[in-house]
């Protein structure tokens, strides 16, 4: 799947296209499909959120994940302050990114 | 320390507002991040992985309790409650919102700090000895000299579309505490046979994809034609620079294609021309700026003993603690590489208990190092136990200053956009699998230096074990360096083979190091074992 991703203009939060909206959680990313380039075009026009970009993603068991690393650990937060993440003190919230 | 003029505070108060507004502008959509990103970046604003990160200047390393307690400030109000010291001396903080970085900034105003040449094209912080006007062993105070340069460039129409970013280190003794020579512009001051001072000058070093030990093209450059031959060497620079190509843009490239002897010759020549100009500082001026380095008023006929009947005391002084050129003081090194820390991370609790430290027993002084520590540099050597036991209380008296569980590390892919790989879990695992003090002691100096990327912002060139994180098919993987050295021996460590997943670096780390201990000779360093046996030895150990 193509997923849409950015960071948010104000905080910078990494932020994920829903199909209508930007979330903060992955698991709420849909695929963009062929409209990927439009919808991207269009949200920086609008400077909600800084440099949106298309990455390959799966849905898995656990909720939508992206293919690479990098992404993951935007997804989630420092891999090395599990207090900082987006699952604070979940103990397994490492693990999806490796 | 230096302190602001009225004009200086104009500039930088002039400045906040400009970019309050430049962020206004932008939120409204005004600007799009096109036209705003080379604002922010000249403000020290960037956008990472996960949040925009604020890069804070901290001159040549020097600070004062009030400075590093609007820090901590900066950190609990602004940010998640820490800060992270760079390899620059500076200050990063990685979760700052995009409105509020003009109130941090105005903030930092008031103590006389900014995040101007944090980032971008620019003539980066200077950065100096961390015990600069502490240490014996030092020429004269290199900061004076540092700050000058940096008054003089800040702001400079010719300094304000360079090629790429320039990194200005200066020092004034032998033993080198700041990486001078991977710098593109480095400076130790010297003496001549007359005692006149002047600076040996070294060109066209730095780290990153493509390494370089700086050359040295002067031996004795009066000191008072230094501005002269800064502006020749960015002349030359700025003249031929490949700014069609990013990978090329750094002022080593530049040196290595003309070839060191024709780059001389050129700066020779443009040196002449900038020296007819009469542009260098007059004495005064360097005089009114060294007052404000004049050493603080050091106690007399104070005794230098100090009691370590208490062993975890002693371990830390023998450690931590160096000699001061002030007798019955001593400079004390904080480590901030606790096991299981992140190296250069500190909270804001700790930093406020630093600052009063500083207050109450380094008469107001506090540094950072390029190795991401601080440093009290003014201490009592009978106000060192009661130091020590506040250190021990925040977490902050580890005894492992150039040991091998003092790594240097970049933020990696955990924070970085740029990086490949993660760097501290790798840090953080070495640390660990060296933890015990007795196994520290026995392996001795040993610096090692971790990368997340090619950018080399963890100094990997430079770690006697240097390791540097990159991509592999989307998995990161991790490159054993050897060799390195960023002290006045400078080398640039070789990779030493394949690389490893992120456990298999830690062993074959220690593999390296186990292989040291049985072959090492005499007090020989790891560094010194290695320089004399090669790499091939240590490539068997490491892979068999």
């Amino acid at each position: 799947m193509r997923i849409i991703t950015g960071n948010d203009l104000k905080s910078g939060a990494v932020t994920w296209w829903t199909g209508y909206d930007w979330s903060l959680h992955v698991e709420d990313a849909v695929d963009a499909g062929d409209q990927a380039e439009a919808i991207m075009a269009r949200e920086t026009a609008t400077c909600r959120v800084n440099n949106p970009y298309i990455i390959e993603g799966e849905k898995t068991a656990d909720g939508v994940r992206p293919a690479h690393i990098k992404d993951r650990i935007r997804a989630l937060g420092p891999t090395v302050r599990p207090d900082l993440t987006l699952k604070p003190a979940d103990p397994e919230a490492r693990e999806w990114v490796i | 320390m230096y302190r602001y003029d009225k004009y200086d505070q104009a500039m930088v108060d002039t400045r906040v507002e400009e970019f309050r507004e430049q962020v206004r502008r932008r939120i409204e959509g005004k600007m799009d991040d096109d036209q705003f990103k080379p604002l922010r970046l000249k403000n020290g604003l960037y956008l990472q992985l996960h949040a925009y990160m604020l890069r804070v200047a901290v001159p040549y390393g020097t600070l004062n309790s009030a400075q590093m307690r609007t820090l901590a400030d900066i950190a609990r109000r602004y940010d998640r409650g820490y800060g992270h010291f760079t390899t620059r001396q500076n200050i990063q903080y990685n979760w700052i919102k995009l409105a509020e970085a003009p109130d941090i900034l105005a903030d930092l105003a008031e103590v006389e700090m900014h995040a101007i040449q944090t980032s971008g094209e620019s003539i980066r912080n200077v950065s100096s000895d961390h015990y600069a006007g502490a240490t014996a062993d030092e020429v004269i105070d290199p900061r004076p000299w540092a700050e000058m340069l940096r008054q003089m460039t800040t702001f400079m129409p010719e300094f304000s579309y360079l090629p790429r970013k320039f990194k200005i280190a200066v020092i004034a003794s032998a033993e080198d505490r700041v990486a001078l020579r991977w710098h593109d512009f480095a400076l130790r001051i010297v003496r001549n046979a007359a005692g006149e001072i002047g600076f040996e000058v070294f060109l066209g070093g730095g780290m990153g994809r493509t390494p370089f030990i700086a050359y040295r093209s002067r031996e004795f450059l009066p000191a008072n034609q230094i501005f002269s031959y800064l502006q020749a060497v960015l002349r030359v620079w700025n003249r031929h620079a490949r700014r069609d190509n990013i990978h090329k843009q750094r002022m080593k490239i530049l040196v290595h294609d003309l070839g060191q002897e024709e780059f001389t010759r050129q700066v020779e020549e443009a040196f002449q021309h900038f020296l007819s100009l009469g542009e260098d500082f007059p004495q005064a001026e360097y005089d009114r700026i060294a007052a404000y380095f004049e050493p603080p008023a050091f106690e007399q006929g104070l005794s230098d003993e100090i009691d370590l009947s208490d062993p975890a005391f002693a371990a830390w002084v023998k450690q931590q603690v160096v000699a001061h050129k002030a007798p019955g003081y001593a400079i004390a090194n904080i480590s901030l590489k606790p096991v299981g820390g992140i190296p250069g991370d500190i909270s804001a609790e700790q930093m406020e208990l630093v600052a009063d430290l500083a207050e109450r027993f380094s008469l107001d002084e506090l540094r950072s190092t390029h190795a991401q520590n601080l440093v009290l540099p003014h201490v009592r050597k009978a106000d060192l136990h009661t130091v020590w036991q506040a250190l021990v209380s925040a977490g902050l008296a580890d005894a492992n200053l150039d040991l091998v569980t003092d790594v240097i590390a970049c933020p990696g892919l955990d924070y970085c956009s740029l990086a490949n790989a993660r760097s501290i879990p790798v840090a953080q695992k070495i640390v660990e699998r060296f933890a015990d003090a007795g196994r520290q002691a026995d392996i001795g100096e040993l610096k090692i230096k971790v990368s997340g990327c090619i950018n080399a912002c963890g100094h990997h060139h430079a770690g006697n074990i240097g390791i540097l994180g990159v991509d592999r098919k989307g998995s990161e993987s991790y490159q054993l360096l050897l060799g390195g050295s960023g002290d006045e021996d400078t080398t640039q460590a070789k990779i030493a083979g394949p690389g490893f997943d992120e456990d298999g670096i830690v062993d074959a780390v220690e593999r390296a190091v186990e292989h040291y201990r049985v072959i090492r000779e005499g007090g020989e360093r790891f560094i010194d074992t290695y320089r004399r046996v090669g790499m091939e030895g240590f490539k068997e150990a490491i892979y068999g």
